[in-house]
């Protein structure tokens, strides 16, 4: 089952073993599929492991593009 | 982040969106029917009602393959319980879902352990292979089952077994391909797709270059899309413009979690590890390179070479059960016969009725079950 929720990663090892925060539980996780992840970074975690990173910027466009879609109807 | 769950839930978007749908539906002179490949998708489609809302706003959403659980064959279930109940000292770990599928011989569940032999149910590959590690004296075999979501992770603790030679750990692969069976459901030709949702965590991995050929080749159009039901309802928005333009492409909805390339990590670890296999699916058959198996360098970490497993492709298949029509979107769950008689979540008949990714317990757990079909 794909778990649709990201979690935020807590903190991360030089081995790439690390805790996310997911949905307020703290959850082991291994980050060695990802480059470059840091804390306070969003992922998406499946069988144990991050399997990508989420993109903040990418994010706001869907968000704008939902809110003109609500705005558009309203009118 | 938080605060796009929010509006990716938000009531009066979906109506905006539902709205616009409709009038694109409205313009065009035939039926459209999504398949969404991806279990989870089913799961948001029928948790927040979107099935009969998108029906009313001319689109029929059909469910496609996405689910491991139910598209492994029962032959791999009951190797697995031949190898725990036969053999001592035998740890038999897996995903809990794949615990509960019936079979022939029962279910990894209900079945009786050789002495000193246990069945255990782990979140994660790692876990199976800590518990290798812990236990040397037991053999344990991880039943390696997933997409291309699950199959980086399952690649990398094959490595990571191999680099630490740990000797009493294998794997029995049950790994999937998605591009590959949508090729094979477009082949078919049994079910009038107008378009696709993609799986968006697959897609996380893959990219979208593998889905190209069905755009190119077959005309298809399909969207990747996120979990949520404005994420859902977008995709389909984007779907409907590519059928109206006749410009079928792949538009990527879900660009937060995936990019056009996927992840090149994991997708490195799958090339070192694993090749491509012809591989027998539940519903749709003997696929051509639909399947991944270990290289052979890694076959001691293979529980097929290290048990000389010989399974008979089909042979575990249950008579009466149609999970196979569901799987290929040829039947709705509630038109199966046993649905919600002789199958239902609490003793199921069939996998699509046991995995939370199955087609027949969404609908059943969301009361689809007086639907005609």
């Amino acid at each position: 089952m794909c778990l649709a929720i990201p979690a935020k990663v807590i903190q991360i090892d030089a081995a790439g073993s690390g805790k996310v925060d997911y949905l307020g539980t703290k959850v082991k996780v291994d980050f060695s599929l990802l480059e470059n992840v840091r804390p306070g970074d969003w992922v998406i975690v499946h069988a144990g492991f991050a399997i990508t990173k989420l993109d903040e910027e990418e994010a706001q466009e869907t968000l704008a593009l939902l809110r003109e879609i609500a705005q558009a109807h309203g009118e | 982040m938080p605060g796009l769950m929010k509006e990716l839930r938000d009531g009066s978007i979906t109506r905006a969106l539902l709205g616009k749908i409709g009038r694109k539906t409205s313009g065009l002179d035939r039926p459209v029917r999504i398949m969404e490949v991806c279990g989870t998708h089913t799961m948001t489609i029928h948790r927040y009602g979107l099935k009969s809302l998108l029906e009313e706003a001319g689109v029929d959403m059909v469910s496609g393959p996405g689910c491991p659980v139910c598209i492994t064959p029962n032959e791999l279930h009951e190797a697995c319980i031949d190898l725990v109940t036969k053999r001592r000292n035998f740890v038999l770990a897996s995903f809990g879902d794949m615990t509960r599928v019936p079979t022939g011989k029962g279910s990894l569940q209900s079945a009786v352990p050789a002495p000193s032999s246990r069945v255990k149910i782990v979140y994660s590959p790692e876990e199976a292979l800590a518990l290798a590690e812990g236990n040397p004296a037991q053999e344990v075999v991880f039943f390696g089952v997933g997409f291309e979501t699950t199959i980086p992770a399952i690649a990398l603790t094959v490595k990571r077994a191999a680099e630490k030679r740990v000797p009493n750990f294998s794997v029995l692969t049950a790994l999937w391909l998605i591009p590959p069976a949508l090729r094979a459901i477009l082949e078919a030709g049994e079910t009038a797709v107008s378009g696709f949702l993609y799986p968006g965590h697959v897609s996380a991995i893959i990219g979208l270059e593998p889905y190209r050929f069905i755009s190119e080749e077959y005309g298809v159009p399909g969207a990747v899309a996120g979990f949520e039901p404005n994420d859902i309802l977008l995709a389909i928005s984007a779907v409907l413009d590519q059928i109206t333009e006749g410009r079928p492409g792949i538009y990527l909805e879900y660009g937060r979690v995936v990019t056009p390339r996927g992840n090149p990590v994991a997708q490195a670890v799958m090339e070192e590890m694993l090749e491509p296999r012809d591989a027998l699916w539940r519903g749709l058959g003997r696929i051509p390179r639909s399947g991944l198996g270990l290289k052979d360098k890694y076959c001691t970490y293979d529980a097929r070479t290290k048990y000389s497993l010989s399974l008979k492709e089909g042979s575990g298949d249950l008579p009466g059960c149609r999970c196979g029509e569901v799987l290929r979107g040829l039947i709705s769950p509630p038109q199966c016969p046993l649905f919600g008689k002789k199958c239902g979540p609490d003793s199921p008949f069939g996998p699509c009725m046991v995995s939370f990714e199955g087609a027949c317990f969404i609908y059943h757990k969301y009361g689809r079950g007086k639907e005609s079909g």
